[in-house]
Order: structure tokens, then C-alpha cells, then sequence
């Protein structure tokens, strides 16, 4: 049992950390390493833009999505190569942002699905930075849901006209394609009459209005779609297969192993260390340490369960079904320190501003922003099955929609 | 990165679970439940056959001389068998305290006997309510013997040695606390079997009456020997405590996919598969800490304590949680005597007590995060 390299990854580790150091935008270190929720606000700069430089520059220094095969951009680094790139690029990694669904999610679906043609043309250019993909999948009534939703494609000769309304859209503003999962056929259960495409978000008929979300914030979408023209060509997997090709997305999704998950205990810790009571510093008082244990326990078990998982992989194995837990554990405790830490604040911890009593209130930031980390990308209820059923190897639910034509199951309750 | 256990120790982890499988199942450890014996004595002695008892102790004080990350894989398995048996007392308390502190002599003398099965020993810390803490040492050492009454003293009735904390100042420091090795079959020494949640491993009180005392390291450094026992025993009862876990979940879930009610399996209902979900999760963070605490022991690295406290914390949160929950999927089942449930459930408050409670290792995992932030 060892944390240390193996000589190979020790070398690739010194290539990258090379690279990182004699490329990374420096001036923006600062301001990077202190911002750890949510979407990254920069002072002077859009993200977008700085994403874009340094995606580019990594693209030409062979840096980008490099897990890929050499033809679509990539560097066809093994897992564990991903792993040390992800933690030498360190806060870097959060200029990435604007392009983690496309090389999750969007960039293995064309791989798996596209023609070869299509994987040559659009891959390189998702893995450079220079063209960016969203994934159009949750609808106002298909959310955990997802194959009960409604956006209807209908073919046209060699096209497919497209209306519905997505959701949750994350940089749909500046998105220059997107993964679509459309109805192509309502007369056959939900599962089995959904088609996989993609699409050119500038096209007629596309609209993209911004979700003011509960925290007053805005970094979600809706995509309205009114008789959007889609080729045939565009189409990923066969007609009718489009479940079987968002699992393939999902699974990807939930394969982000480097990815560290904000718990909010280290901020935490910071500021009981430093918050005076009535009766002395709040580390001090019993009540106060039991509850900062707990967490950073938990913390620091998820950040082990991370490196068994770091562990397999440098072994070339699969890891163990043990990652799964990692942000159905820091979603909670995240709102949960939030909400313990305005306690600790008493009466001012009512306050949003820039008040020193709150430490510019982060932790009420914390609160309102916090519901979201348990809910997009599975809700916590849906991990737990998730968990239940892969993992455990319980029952899935009994489906009552299962074999139902989908225009015959019910959409209201009463 | 290499954090896991190696193909060896694995290997010898599976050795373990055979044996326990067959040595230790239910109805074995329901002998010793049901008061008719004080300890599994033949599995002790298969334990010691086996080479377990002394995995960690050095060849030359015959032991297997392997290490303490094959102790850990043994330790997950004696967990997850909720064996009978004086392990943790002997194997992590005296015979670790015999390896940071003892002399040639007491080496010699009791290593070679934990490793071949021959004698028990246990730890002598408490004297009733509280934590460990020097201020809660009253028993007394002078002139080579031991005065006070110590209780409770897990396995203390079977014991053959126990290694006792004695006060041999007052000056309110820690130096104020020497340890002392004593013989319990020798006079002087009175021994009151007391019950407790988990009559699996017995608890005691010793009244020593002038009775004679070695000292077991130097006058003045008891309390620092015994942290870094406490240390290292928090790691090795946490893999017991993530075995126990694994177990108490398997036994949730298998339970659940065979239990029928409103026509269908209890596991097909989210109240259900959700509670059994958690149990995972809390199982799944108490071993990769445990994993953490494994490698700062089998190194001897300076983040020990940390380790040690963040595993200590997990591990007993996390075989409450799954000992609790199992009898709740068990439904009214899981509240009799005849099901194995309640034997982990009193398995796993009895730990969550032993080398100090949870609040007590949540309050050292605070003061060790801090020392190191300072540091």
C-alpha cells in the first residue's frame, strides 16, 4: 500500500507538470483557487473566452480530452493518465468547465454512434475548444423521468422536424451543437420510441432563454425547438435506440473519478477556527467539534474512496462500484454545514451582503445554491437507487408505465 | 498509486473468511452469546494454528512477522464473523502495548505466548465513567504493586496478563502515569465478570490489592505508550467495525430480496432500498478511512493520529449505522433472539465504546486537524 507513482506515471506526471508550468495562464491562479462552488465568475474576464485560450492551447500541446484516440484530438492516454493530468492542471482544470459536457458526455456518444465522417469532423474541433456541445435531454416533465419526455422529431424525407422544449440546459447560450434525445415514435412504450441526435444550435427555429434559478442566479437554459430541421445523417444509433444511447452518455457522466467534489469542509473548518462565541472559539465548544468531525471524517472518506478508485485504474482494472457515492455524499453535507455554520452566525446570519459578521457570505451561498448539488445530474433519490440496484442487486421498481404505449400513460395526477 | 491491499494480503484475507466461515459461524458464536462458555476456546486455538494471533508479531518472537496490514484484513474478517474470542484485546492492546514499550524480557516472556494461543492479555485503563484521560487514572503504583479497582476491563476475566495505567505522580500532567504489566493469576488480584451489551466479548472489573507489578516502559511516559496504543487499536477495531458493517449490510440486503409483503420483495420499495443504499454509503467511507488508517500504521507515518481518529469515527458511525438499520429492514424478525441480527447491533455499541466514544475521537480528531494546520 503506497500513494507514490509508478515510474511510468511519474514520468508522464513531470511531462505535464512541465507543460501546466510553462503554459498556464498564472495571472488567474489566485482568483481560481478561491472560488470552489458553482459556476466560475472572473473579475476582468469571461469564462468562455479563457476557456477557449486554454483549451486551444492544451489541444496544440496534445493536452486535450487526452483519453481519445489520437484521430478525434485526443493523445489516447490511459485512466490513470487522465487522472495525473486532471491534478496537475489543477484549478486550471475549472477553465474547462465550459467544455466538460462535450468531452464527458456528448464527445463519447458521437465516438460510440457517429459515422466516421462525423466523428472526424466534430470531435477534433469539441476536443480544441473551438466549437462547444450541450446535452438537451431533461424536459420540464421528464427530469429523473428522462424517458418520458415529449420533443417530438418527426421524419420528412431525409430530415426530422423537431418540437418540444428542453431543459436544465447548461451553456446553451454559447453552445455551437447539442446532443438531442427526441420522440420519434408515441405509439410504443416511453423506452422504446426515442431516437438519439445532434444538432447545429444555430439553427431556425433553435431559441435558447436563460432559467432564472432559485439562488437569483442564471446558468441554466431552456431550448425551445419550433419545427427545427435535423438531417438523417445527424442521427446517432438506429431510430427507436435512442435509450440505449443516453446510457451510454450517462454511464460517461458518472465515470468523472478526478473530478473533487466540493463538501465545504474546509471552509468550514477555517471558520469555526476563527469565529469567536460568547464563551470562546467556536472550535473550542464541544458541540461545534462533534459536528466538524463528523464532516471531515466524511470528507476525508470520500476523498480515499476516490484514490481506491485512482488505485484501480493505475492498476488497469475497472474500478469497484464505490465512486458512486460521492456526490450523494457531498450534496448533503454541503447544505448541511451551510446551514450549521449560519446557525453559528446567530442572528446575523440572515444577512447576504458583504458583511464581515458572514465572511462576505459564502455560507449563505452556500444555502441557497446547494438544493442544485442534489439534484442535477441524478437527484440524491435517484442515486440511491441507482446504488440499490447496481451495486446491492435489488429489485428495480415495479414500472407501471412499462409497457404502455407512451401516448396512453397519464401526465397529470388528478 | 497503490492504495490498496496487495494481491498476498488479500489472499490471506480469503484464507481468513474460509476459516471463519467454518470455525465461527452463528451457531458457534451463540454458544459463547448464550453464557455457556467464556470465550470460543477451540477457535482460539485454531486462530493461533492458523498463524493469526501473531501475524504482526516479529519471527523472532514467534510471530509470523508479517505486518500490521495483514493484521487489518484479519481484523475485517474477525469482524465480520463476530468472533468470540479475546482478539482485539490481546492482539491490539497488550501484545501492541509488548511491541512500543516492553522489554526484551516481557517480549520474550508474553509475545511468544499471544502468538501460540497460550495467554490472553488484555488493557486495564478505565475506572469507570469517562474517557481515556490521565486525569481518570486513580489506581495507584508504589513500591512495585498496583492498589485500585479497574472497570471495564474487556476479556478481563479470561485474561492471563493485563497491562495496567497506574498514577505514579500528581502533578496534573501526563507524566503523572506510568504502565505497569501484571500477572492476574498471581495474588493480590481479584477478578468480578460483569455483563454487558455484548456478552460475545466479556467485560470485567479487577480489584489489584497490593498486587505485583512491572513496570512496562519508563516511569512518567504511560500516557504517550498508550496513546500511540489507543492509536493503533482505533485502525485495527476500525476494520473489525468495517467487516461487522459489510456483514450487517449483507444480511439487510439478502434479507430484503427474500422477504415477501404486498406481493412483492420488501427490497423492491424505495423506503427500503434507500435505508439499505445508506447503509452502503456509510460502510463504503468507514473502509476507505480504515484503508487511510492502514497505511499511516503499516508505515508509521506521522499522520497516525489523524488517521487514526478520522477511521475510528467513520468505522463506528458507520457499524451502528448498518448493526441499527439491519434489524429495521428485519422488521419485528429482526427483534428476536433467534435472528442474528441484535448480535451485531450489541457488537457494534459495545466497540463504539471501547477505546473511547465517538465524541471522545471526534474531539481528538479536531485537536489532531488543528496541530496539523498549525504545524
Amino acid at each position: 500500500m503506497n500513494f507514490d507513482d509508478t515510474p511510468q506515471e511519474a514520468a508522464f506526471r513531470q511531462t505535464a507538470r512541465q507543460w501546466v508550468e510553462a503554459n498556464a495562464p498564472k495571472e488567474l491562479h489566485a482568483e481560481l483557487s478561491k472560488s470552489s462552488l458553482g459556476r466560475i465568475r472572473l473579475a476582468k474576464h469571461d469564462i468562455v473566452d479563457v476557456g477557449k485560450a486554454w483549451q486551444k492551447k492544451k489541444f496544440e500541446g496534445n493536452w486535450a480530452c487526452l483519453h481519445w484516440p489520437r484521430e478525434y484530438g485526443g493523445r489516447g492516454a490511459t485512466p490513470i493518465e487522465k487522472v495525473i493530468w486532471q491534478q496537475e492542471e489543477g484549478v486550471y482544470g475549472k477553465l474547462t468547465q465550459p467544455f466538460q459536457i462535450g468531452e464527458g458526455m456528448c464527445g463519447p456518444t458521437v465516438m460510440a454512434f457517429g459515422s466516421e465522417d462525423a466523428k472526424r469532423r466534430y470531435l477534433p474541433k469539441l476536443a480544441s475548444g473551438e466549437e462547444i456541445w450541450c446535452q438537451l435531454f431533461s424536459e420540464p416533465s421528464a427530469g429523473s423521468d428522462v424517458a418520458g419526455l415529449r420533443t417530438r422529431a418527426e421524419k420528412k424525407g431525409d430530415n426530422w422536424i423537431v418540437n418540444g422544449q428542453k431543459i436544465w440546459t447548461s451553456g446553451a447560450h454559447y453552445s455551437d451543437y447539442g446532443l438531442l434525445i427526441a420522440r420519434t415514435d408515441p405509439n410504443v412504450p416511453k423506452h422504446k420510441g426515442l431516437t438519439m441526435f445532434f444538432l447545429d444550435m444555430k439553427s431556425p427555429g433553435v431559441e435558447v432563454r436563460p432559467i432564472k434559478q432559485a439562488n437569483g442566479m442564471q446558468e441554466f437554459n431552456e431550448v425551445y425547438f419550433t419545427d427545427v430541421v435535423i438531417p438523417d445523417s445527424q442521427r446517432l444509433g438506429a431510430v427507436g435506440e435512442g435509450w440505449s444511447v443516453s446510457l451510454t452518455t450517462l454511464m460517461n457522466e458518472r465515470m468523472s473519478i478526478g473530478a473533487r467534489l466540493a463538501t465545504g469542509v474546509p471552509e468550514m473548518f477555517e471558520f469555526c477556527s476563527d469565529l469567536m462565541l460568547e464563551d470562546g472559539l467556536a472550535i473550542d465548544d464541544p458541540a461545534v467539534r462533534s459536528k466538524l468531525a463528523s464532516w471531515a471524517a466524511k470528507s476525508s472518506g470520500l476523498k480515499y474512496t476516490s484514490y481506491r478508485t485512482i488505485s484501480a485504474l493505475s492498476k488497469g482494472e475497472r474500478p469497484g462500484p464505490e465512486n458512486s457515492i460521492g456526490k450523494l455524499v457531498s450534496g448533503m453535507m454541503l447544505q448541511d454545514i451551510a446551514t450549521y455554520a449560519m446557525d453559528l452566525q446567530g442572528a446575523a446570519g440572515v444577512l447576504t451582503g458583504n458583511d464581515e459578521e458572514t465572511v462576505q457570505g459564502q455560507f449563505q451561498q452556500m444555502l441557497l445554491s446547494s438544493p442544485s448539488m442534489r439534484i442535477a445530474g441524478g437527484t440524491d433519490e435517484i442515486l440511491r437507487n441507482i446504488i440499490a440496484e447496481r451495486v446491492l442487486g435489488l429489485p428495480g421498481d415495479i414500472r407501471v408505465d412499462k409497457d404502455v404505449p407512451y401516448n396512453k400513460i397519464p401526465t397529470k395526477g388528478r | 498509486m497503490n492504495f490498496d491491499f496487495s494481491d498476498d494480503q488479500k489472499q490471506l484475507r480469503d484464507q481468513a473468511r474460509k476459516f471463519l466461515a467454518e470455525k465461527c459461524s452463528p451457531k458457534a458464536v451463540r454458544v459463547v452469546l448464550d453464557g455457556k462458555a467464556p470465550y470460543d476456546k477451540e477457535l482460539w486455538k485454531g486462530l493461533a494454528e492458523m498463524g493469526f494471533l501473531g501475524v504482526a508479531i516479529p519471527e523472532e518472537f514467534g510471530g509470523a512477522g508479517a505486518g500490521h496490514l495483514e493484521l487489518c484484513v484479519i481484523a475485517e474478517e474477525m469482524g465480520r464473523a463476530n468472533a468470540p474470542v479475546p482478539f482485539s484485546s490481546t492482539v491490539y492492546l497488550a501484545a501492541e502495548a509488548l511491541l512500543i514499550a516492553g522489554s526484551e524480557a516481557q517480549k520474550k516472556k508474553w509475545l511468544p505466548a499471544i502468538a501460540s494461543g497460550e495467554a490472553i492479555g488484555t488493557l486495564a485503563l478505565f475506572e469507570g465513567k469517562g474517557n481515556p484521560s490521565p486525569k481518570n487514572v486513580k489506581l495507584t503504583a508504589a513500591n512495585g504493586v498496583l492498589n485500585g479497582v479497574k472497570k471495564p476491563i474487556a476479556d478481563g476475566a479470561v485474561a492471563d496478563f493485563a497491562v495496567v495505567a497506574a498514577r505514579t505522580g500528581s502533578s496534573g500532567r501526563d507524566s503523572d502515569i506510568s504502565l505497569f504489566l501484571v500477572d492476574l493469576k498471581a495474588g493480590g488480584v481479584e477478578v468480578k465478570s460483569l455483563t454487558n451489551l455484548d456478552p460475545t466479548r466479556g467485560q470485567a472489573e479487577i480489584t489489584f490489592k497490593d498486587a505485583k507489578a512491572e513496570p512496562l516502559g519508563a516511569a512518567g511516559e504511560g500516557w504517550s505508550i498508550l496513546s500511540q496504543v489507543l492509536d493503533r487499536a482505533a485502525v485495527l477495531c476500525a476494520f473489525e467495525q468495517v467487516g461487522g458493517s459489510d456483514r450487517a449490510l449483507e444480511m439487510g440486503r439478502d434479507y430484503a430480496l427474500d422477504r415477501i409483503a404486498f406481493g412483492r420483495q420488501i427490497g423492491s420499495f424505495q423506503a427500503v432500498k434507500h435505508m439499505l443504499a445508506d447503509m452502503y454509503v456509510s460502510a463504503t467511507l468507514a473502509r476507505s478511512n480504515s484503508y487511510y488508517g492502514a497505511w499511516a500504521l503499516s508505515t508509521n507515518a506521522a499522520e497516525l493520529p489523524e488517521a487514526a481518529a478520522a477511521a475510528r469515527i467513520s468505522a463506528t458511525q458507520a457499524f451502528q449505522h448498518c448493526a441499527k438499520n439491519n434489524i429495521q429492514v428485519h422488521g419485528g424478525m429482526g427483534f428476536t433472539w433467534e435472528f442474528d441480527c441484535h448480535m451485531y447491533y450489541r457488537r457494534a455499541n459495545a466497540m463504539a465504546l471501547g477505546l473511547g466514544s465517538l465524541s471522545y475521537w471526534e474531539d481528538q480528531l479536531i485537536d489532531r486537524m488543528r496541530k496539523k494546520n498549525a504545524a
